[in-house]
């Protein structure tokens, strides 16, 4: 991928990075569903997202990696806004994300997210879970979500759990009703933060099997994960990120055969070595 | 060679044993000191509960119409008896009363179906027992509309004016303290301070003066023709007071939310009200039953305060009929009557919370 961005050093002065940003955001390729231009994030003093550049293709599945505290998670929260970004651009689906709530409505229509810890509403049931989003914010009838709910119960391979509270399923089971919930709402891109770290070894293959199965079906996502044998099968693009900034991108085969920069070695000996 | 791996029989638990003599021997014999502490205990009772059954009801006096009548050594229920009119209207006209009758039947249409689990329309009924009821009973209650004459609401008492001010106490006080408990928890820092501000000032003072101010100092400030009657300004001074103890109550339970929970809904697209009203406050609310059921049943007590301002409560009527002087000695009986009124309707909240408890409870069943 282009390494302009890296590019940009100390040196360069205050208009030419402008308008550098100008030129990315400019020559918009229709392709792009997500483009981070320049993006910081501090929390208070603290500097945890730098001048982070990324655009996404439309259909690209790109994993994120990188060692804990390195702003991963941060990164694709950002990009549904679930954290706020301080300077740069975050442009989704051609909308750019700013305080006004219109804009986060549309973004958050488009964009999926399954978190680490499932966060199903434990007073709701499997099938009221997928139908709530539809219902309230796409103000479908009940019918109409339901029959959705069912078929994307189906593709998760659960329909016969749709009566259970979330308490009554397994972690696997739980993250498969997440994403399926998620489908629901019919986005364009998912994210997913952190997937299968919070699930016993057993149960992390349904749901990776899940997610190759979205994958093959063409969705955009943008997934921070450890599991690295579903970087080498899925992934176009790998993304290795330390201190907050992206350090190292390239095709899975590449980056774990030939990774360039130092700290991507560093990283890969550790997690390759168990 | 692949081991061959058989699944044991899961077997009954062993039998243990049971029965009430076994239970006895297991709980109240199963050590020197636990043997002691048992037969002190039924010891006590036994001199205890004999006397209290032969007061209340071998030796108590039912018949009659005056305190002539009570020539026992036991209570003298006839006070009671006499006087439950009192009790129960106050001084609601004598003619006008069928509409106090007519309120506690509709208060018990809509309450009772509640313990009911299969009870069909209990939403709407729910819904109906907040919002219509009332507007029904307030209208039955004060008249001048439809042909019913006024009844001043000075008139009103006894155990109809408990009621009054303790039902539009509770159903006052919760949305109040709702709005509160996310206001504090705003990130708008205006409406926070405005709610810390609220919550901390009525929740820093005894609800004696807060009623005090009400009634006497409030009409001050008013500008003159403002005065509006003792009994709403009550009924504003006890909401005031309950829903910033009520705030906290749900604080409690807002915090106690996982912050994924919030997370879960923006991702799906849902705002600020709906993200709280659908998945937030209703597992809020739930955790925080116990505490805002005992809110409920303090503010029901606490409504005996009225008295200092003249209002007359249950116990207000109960304790100006002991010192009647054709009722001499009765104190006892009143008390005990004025007690059980309030355990009753304290001892049904309390059932309520714990089923509507059982009832909702999913999250962690497993």
């Amino acid at each position: 991928m282009t390494k302009d961005p890296d590019a940009i050093t100390d040196t360069v002065t205050e208009a030419e990075l402008r308008a550098n940003h100008d030129k990315l955001n400019h020559d918009v390729d229709p392709d792009y569903v997500i483009k981070l231009i320049g993006m910081n994030k501090w929390y208070g003093d603290f500097h945890v997202l730098r001048d982070i550049n990324l655009n996404v293709h439309k259909g690209e599945r790109i994993v994120i990696c990188g060692p804990s505290g390195s702003g991963k998670s941060t990164m694709i929260r950002c990009i549904n806004r679930l954290e706020e970004h301080q300077t740069g651009q975050i442009i989704v689906d051609g909308v750019e994300l700013t305080n006004d709530l219109k804009n986060i409505d549309a973004v958050r229509r488009e964009v999926g997210m399954c978190f680490q810890h499932f966060n199903l509403f434990p007073h709701l049931t499997i099938l009221e879970n997928c139908v709530l989003a539809p219902m309230w914010v796409r103000k479908e009838p009940r019918k109409q979500a339901e029959e959705r709910a069912m078929a994307y119960l189906e593709r998760v391979k659960i329909p016969e759990q749709a009566n259970k509270y979330p308490g009554q399923l397994s972690g696997g089971q739980q993250q498969r009703v997440a994403i399926a919930r998620s489908l629901c709402m019919e986005p364009k891109i998912m994210l997913f933060d952190e997937p299968t770290s919070a699930l016993d070894p057993e149960m992390i293959k349904e749901v990776l099997d899940t997610m190759v199965q979205l994958a093959e079906e063409g969705m955009t996502m943008l997934c921070v994960t450890h599991e690295m044998g579903f970087a080498k099968t899925v992934a176009d693009r790998v993304i290795f990120m330390a201190a907050g900034q992206i350090i190292e991108e390239n095709e899975p085969h590449e980056f774990f055969n030939n990774p360039q920069e130092a700290r991507t070695q560093e990283f890969l000996s550790q997690i390759i070595g168990h | 060679m692949m081991g061959k791996y058989v699944e044991k029989e899961a077997l009954p638990p062993p039998v243990s044993t049971s029965g009430p003599i076994a239970w006895v021997r297991d709980n109240l014999f199963n050590s020197p000191l636990s043997t002691i502490l048992s037969l002190l205990t039924i010891y006590l009772l036994w001199n205890i509960i004999p006397p209290i059954f032969s007061w209340a009801f071998f030796d108590a006096n039912f018949a009659g119409d005056n305190v002539d009548a009570c020539t026992g050594t036991g209570a003298c229920w006839v006070f009671i008896k006499v006087r439950l009119n009192f009790f129960i209207y106050g001084f609601y006209a004598e003619a006008e009363r069928w509409r106090v009758d007519l309120s506690f039947l509709l208060l018990a249409i809509a309450v009772v179906p509640q313990f009911f689990d299969k009870f069909p329309y209990k939403m709407w009924l729910g819904v109906a027992s907040v919002t219509l009821l009332p507007l029904i009973v307030g209208t039955l209650l004060i008249g001048g509309v439809l042909g019913l004459p006024p009844v001043e609401t000075h008139q009103w008492g006894g155990l109809m004016l408990t009621l009054v001010l303790s039902y539009v106490g509770i159903v006052a006080a919760l949305p109040f303290g709702v709005i509160l408990a996310l206001g504090r928890r705003s990130e708008m820092p205006t409406v926070r301070m405005v709610c810390v501000a609220f919550i901390e000032l009525w929740r820093g003072v005894p609800l004696i003066s807060v009623l005090f101010m009400a009634s006497v100092m409030l009409p001050l400030f008013l500008p003159d023709g403002w005065d509006f009657q003792k009994l709403l300004r009550a009924l504003i001074g006890i909401t005031m007071f309950q829903s910033a103890y009520m705030a906290e109550v749900i604080r409690g339970g807002l915090q106690a939310i996982p912050k994924g929970q919030v997370e879960a809904a923006a991702a799906l697209g849902l705002g600020y009200w709906r993200s709280m009203g659908l998945i937030v406050l209703p597992q809020a609310l739930k955790l925080v039953i116990p505490g805002i059921v005992n809110t409920f049943i303090a503010l029901f007590k606490d409504t005996t305060l009225v008295l200092i301002i003249g209002l007359l409560d249950i116990l207000a009527t109960v304790q100006s009929s002991i010192v009647d002087p054709a009722w001499r000695g009765v104190a006892a009986e009143g008390y005990v009557f004025a007690a059980f009124c309030f355990w009753v309707f304290c001892f049904g909240m309390s059932k309520y919370s714990q089923a509507l408890e059982r009832k909702l409870h999913t999250g962690h069943k497993r």
